[in-house]
């Protein structure tokens, strides 16, 4: 690992300044990511701007759910409100990494991360959810805009995530059997506006399938996901996992999340 | 004596303390005055000529103290690393060892070869300045593969133009070809053994330092066998005499083989020490080298036909088998697919004919040499394998399949070397279907279909030579050294004991088993043992620990030793209380004399032998210090049956091992609960093996995809269920423990016991390992369309 300055600003603002500052910063949340970036060098920051002093965790459940970005997975997953308005989201938490992992890295970090195998990004994008940061509010849809590339800005911090409440969803992940990322997560959730299912791990970036979502229109149950599919052209192949066993497991995750949805 | 730490006790490990309060002293963290810090530059192909080194920028970077390349090495007339395994052709050729510099010289032969070394104040200036050393590589056409590497045009060493080691065969290939003539069946199949890495907790690591008075070195290293390190630094490398050289190996944190062999890293630290003015040089792998550098396992590729006659019994087996090497010959590579291997591919059963024929072939990767079970877990899949399939075949239930091709009379010579002395193969096979429920298994099997699921039972009917090694076989088999062990009993003024072992533990629990045969014997509280190893200016000599010797081989030169003790405490006994020694009796820590009420506890004989005033020491030698070296008469055979339930899901392709069950021969025992500990651990690389671990370099580039955890899946307690454990006893009759290994066998029977579980549940005749989900997946593709 290079050696880097290193920042722990009060405010938000002083984040913002001090990143804005230096040409190479990073803010750093959990650093469950960004220290091994760092250590592979795969990443060689100039600055470290840790937010960690910023008191930016928190969950507050109205008509909305609203996490702010420094609340640790291990939070949300025992968070009993969380549990209560959105069962799938604590799920969901509850499955990334390890403890150590949960108890350090934070849902803003993820999301703006944006790992094409992380859980978090299929949350945002299957409920519909409202990235806030320091200048603007970014909807899900705008927010992930490709593989580790987010519309975030330059020094943009992101602030919370706020998730609208569905009638109910669920989350499947079939983890890679060495990383323990997903493989192939589907995130399915039956909202006001209709059924929406975001795919995770499976492609370049987190997506939503449109196949899925219209065989759910017929009612939201497993049962309307049979013979329904993703193409396998475009999605990732690998190692661990070729193009078509993906497409695949995205109906089998599918119906799992749809009948675990609470 | 029975004190409860005595021999058949489950006593807790007297070690772990230590290491569970993160106070064990392992080589990194020791840290010396003066010390400066190595990083390796590797290559970054699998196969190029080194045209050029250039260190100029690299030298002038913060911090560096000094920059060597092969060959600055080559100048000061540094020997290689060797194999120390000879092994010739069927054709009386010996094979063909290419060169392996401890810095690459005009050539580089896999991703992660050793080029060049910086050395410097920090670890991060060595590793910034290891950056900015410019090498201009040739790059040449690479195999990774070894079915492909016979013959291949990337010619990896100059003395194998085939890229071929040895072509080796042992057994009668005539009378094997006229048993299969006769046979009724002939069953066929295809085999990988997948290549595995090794993954010890902690990575290698070593401190070199040489003393420019004294003209003294000392290696500090993670070796499972320091002697022997020194012996090779020594006599092969020439660095210097050895009593000019020190090993230490203090607390080493696992090495499942990957630390017998010498490394270059190591020798290249110690040796450089001396280029930089005697200063220390301290290298400790990171976990990208790790899997890059460290001895690969397995990786052979095997077809195999088994005949059988009317009757249903096997009369001929014959393998082929091609081992990969990897670019080099490391240091016991050589014997693991051939005498560790094919020796054992008579199984538990009356074969008459065998015959095996192994190809050892160089490829463009890591070095492969022994790990856990080494080429003894490669037989067992080959041999209950065929055998499942075979019973399949002839539609007999393979229990019984088994079972009538055992061998029931002992001792048993095998026409592979091998004569088995012990052993009631039956009796494990009747516990281990108890155990199992065997009878159970269709009606859950039924219940798992309800589900859209896939169950399987499969059988692995092991049986391993450990023990290693009698010296005169394994020297009449080519064997550079040979494989006694050696034990120091010093029995202190106040009655505690220092036992010196040249048996080494990195893992097994020595320091606890060891003392409790002591505790039994000298019926001494066993916190009066301590247990010494790791040190060659402590341990005068030792073989070290592998082949599950330890206890077989190992604790039998410390009983020796202890008889040896009894017998002079008796002679200082008797001088004291004035009797003869043959009126000395020595029972539960005391000794008395025959027909009087005189007698003296343990520690009483200990002082008193170091006092010395009491007895004429003329007639009797004070003190109370004895050794023995210990070579076995045989190879020890643990052996057992192993069963293995899975159940597949039916929409993902996700194996889970729902039941496994492990019978278990291992002669007497001294702690029951370090047995089945190793037994778990066993089982679970296995598991690994079959369902997780495979290491995978790809075709085109030739780099290694598996390169870290991210890619490289191990075997996770969630993994796997509480295993159901079982054990026979015969007694093993060449030590007079009776004590058989118990260190490898886990790892040896279970990969074949789950795939034949696997393909059981899908009813084809192979799936290859690792079965992941994607693999299993797209073998139960022919289910899935029948059930449609
Ligand atoms: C062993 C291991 C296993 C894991 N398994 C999983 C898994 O199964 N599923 C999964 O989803 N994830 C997994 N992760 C990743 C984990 O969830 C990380 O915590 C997460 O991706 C990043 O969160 P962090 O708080 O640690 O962010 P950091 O590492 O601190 O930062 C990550 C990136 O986000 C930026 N950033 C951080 N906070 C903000 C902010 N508020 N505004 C703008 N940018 C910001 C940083 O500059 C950096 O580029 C795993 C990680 C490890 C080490």
């Amino acid at each position: 690992m290079e050696n880097f300055n290193y920042y722990r600003p009060a405010s938000v603002d002083d984040a913002v300044k001090a990143a804005k500052a230096k040409p190479d910063a990073k803010y750093m949340s959990g650093g469950m990511t960004l220290i091994p970036t760092m250590k592979q060098g795969l990443a060689s920051p100039s600055d470290i701007i840790d937010l960690g002093a910023l008191k930016n965790s928190g969950i507050a459940v109205g008509a909305t759910v609203v996490i702010k970005a420094g609340t640790t997975h291990a939070e949300v997953a025992s968070s009993a409100d969380v549990k209560k308005a959105i069962p799938a989201l604590a799920a969901l938490a509850g499955g990334i990494g390890d403890p150590h992992v949960r108890h350090k890295g934070t849902i803003g970090g993820s999301v703006a991360n944006n790992d094409p195998a992380a859980d978090y990004p299929s949350a945002c994008l299957g409920l519909g959810a409202t990235i806030h940061t320091n200048a603007r509010k970014i909807k899900a849809e705008d927010f992930f805009t490709g593989m580790f590339s987010t519309a975030l800005e330059d020094g943009e911090v992101i602030t919370a995530i706020e998730f609208p409440i569905p009638k109910k969803a669920g989350y499947a992940k079939f983890p890679n059997p060495a990383s323990r990322y997903a493989m192939v997560g589907v995130f399915a959730a039956d909202t006001a506006e209709g059924p929406r299912v975001a795919v995770t791990g499976a492609g370049a970036g987190v997506f939503r399938a449109s196949a899925l979502e219209s065989a759910l229109g017929k009612g939201f149950a497993a049962g309307s996901l049979t013979g329904a599919a993703v193409p396998a052209k475009g999605l990732n192949s690998d190692l661990h996992a070729s193009a078509e066993y993906r497409a695949h497991l995205i109906t089998v995750m599918a119906k799992r999340a749809v009948d675990a949805a609470k | 004596m029975d004190n409860g730490t005595g021999i058949g006790a489950r006593v807790k490990r007297k070690e772990d303390h230590r290491f569970l309060t993160g106070k064990g002293n392992y080589t990194d963290d020791i840290n010396l005055p003066k010390q400066t810090y190595a990083y390796f530059v590797r290559s970054p192909h699998a196969h190029a000529t080194i045209n050029k080194i250039g260190t100029s920028k690299a030298r002038n970077m913060p911090g560096v103290v000094g920059i060597f390349t092969g060959e600055d090495v080559a100048a000061t007339k540094l020997g290689g690393l060797i194999c120390g395994w000879m092994i010739h052709s069927k054709d009386g050729s010996p094979m063909k060892a290419g060169p392996h510099p401890i810095l690459a010289l005009g050539k580089v032969r896999y991703v992660g070869d050793h080029v060049a070394v910086v050395i410097a104040e920090t670890r991060e200036q060595a590793k910034a300045a290891a950056a900015a050393v410019e090498v201009d590589y040739g790059v040449l056409p690479h195999v990774v593969d070894v079915a492909d590497a016979m013959g291949h045009k990337a010619q990896i060493h100059d003395v194998a133009p085939d890229n071929r080691v040895y072509n080796w065969s042992i057994g009668d290939e005539a009378a094997t070809d006229a048993a299969f003539k006769r046979a009724k069946h002939i069953t066929k199949i295809d085999l990988v053994n997948n290549r595995l890495i090794p993954n010890a907790m902690e990575p290698r690591a070593a401190i070199g330092c040489y003393d420019t008075g004294a003209e003294h070195y000392t290696l500090y290293t993670t070796s499972q066998n320091p002697h022997v390190a020194r012996l090779v630094i020594s006599a092969f490398h020439g660095l210097a005499p050895e009593h000019k050289l020190r090993v230490i190996a203090p607390d080493v944190g696992g090495g499942f083989g990957s630390k017998i062999f010498i490394y270059a890293e190591e020798v290249v630290c110690v040796w450089a020490s001396r280029f930089v003015g005697g200063r220390p040089v301290k290298w400790t792998a990171e976990r990208t080298e790790s899997f890059l550098a460290d001895a690969h396992g397995r990786d052979h590729v095997t077809h195999a036909e088994m005949a059988t006659d009317a009757d249903g019994k096997i009369i001929g087996f014959k393998v082929h088998t091609k081992a990969a090497m990897g670019a080099y010959l490391s240091t016991f590579s050589s014997c693991v697919p051939t005498y560790l291997y094919a020796t054992l591919l008579s199984g538990q059963y009356n074969i008459p004919n065998i015959y095996a024929e192994v190809d050892a072939l160089y490829t463009n990767t890591a070095p492969v040499d022994a790990y856990r079970g080494a080429g003894r877990p490669e037989a067992t899949y080959v041999v209950e394998r065929i055998v499942e399939t075979a019973a399949r075949e002839l539609k007999m239930d393979p229990a019984e399949f088994r079972r009538k091709n055992f061998v029931t009379q002992f001792p048993h010579q095998t026409p592979v070397i091998m004569c088995y002395d012990a052993g009631d193969y039956a009796a494990t096979l009747d516990k281990a279907l108890e155990i199992a429920d065997v009878k159970g298994f269709a009606a859950r099997k039924a219940a798992s279909a309800a589900k859209g699921n896939y169950r399987g039972l499969g059988y692995s009917a092991y049986i391993e030579a450990c023990g290693i090694a009698p010296s005169a076989a394994v020297g009449s088999l080519g064997a550079g050294v040979g494989l006694w062990e050696s034990a120091e009993v010093r029995v202190n003024p106040v009655g505690t004991v220092e036992i010196l072992t040249g048996s080494h533990s990195h893992g097994q629990g020595h320091e606890t088993t060891f003392a409790q045969l002591v505790s039994d014997r000298l019926g001494i509280d066993i916190n009066n043992v301590s247990i010494v190893h790791g040190d060659t200016d402590k341990v005068q000599f030792g073989m070290g620990t592998y082949g599950s010797r330890s206890g077989a081989v190992g604790m039998t030169a410390i009983s020796k030793a202890l008889d040896k003790i009894e017998a002079k405490a008796k002679r200082i006994a008797a001088a004291v209380m004035e009797s003869s020694p043959d009126d000395v009796e020595f029972k539960n820590g005391t000794f008395t004399v025959k027909g009087t009420d005189k007698k003296m506890a343990f520690g009483e004989v200990a002082l008193s032998a170091y006092v010395a005033h009491k007895f004429n020491s003329a007639q009797v030698e004070p003190g109370l210090k004895e050794s023995a070296f210990h070579d076995p008469s045989n190879f020890v055979f643990p052996a057992g049956v192993h069963i293995a339930e899975v159940e597949i899901d039916g929409d993902t392709g996700v194996t889970t091992v729902v039941n496994y069950t492990a019978v278990d021969d291992f002669g007497n025992v001294i702690n029951p609960m370090i047995v089945e500990g190793q037994v778990h651990g066993g089982i679970t690389q296995g598991i690994g093996q079959a369902l997780a671990e495979g290491a995978v370099y790809d075709k085109e580039s030739g780099q290694l995809l598996t390169g870290s955890y991210m890619d490289y899946q191990m075997p996770r307690a969630a993994d796997v269920p509480s295993y159901k454990l079982g054990f026979t006893c015969t007694p093993c009759p060449s030590n007079p423990l009776g004590m058989k290994g118990c260190g490898e066998a886990g790892a040896i029977a279970s990969p074949a016991a789950v795939m034949n579980a696997v393909t059981d549940a899908l009813g084809v005749v192979d799936v290859p390992m690792p079965a992941t989900p994607h693999v299993v997946w797209k073998y139960m593709q022919h289910l899935k369309k029948a059930a449609e």
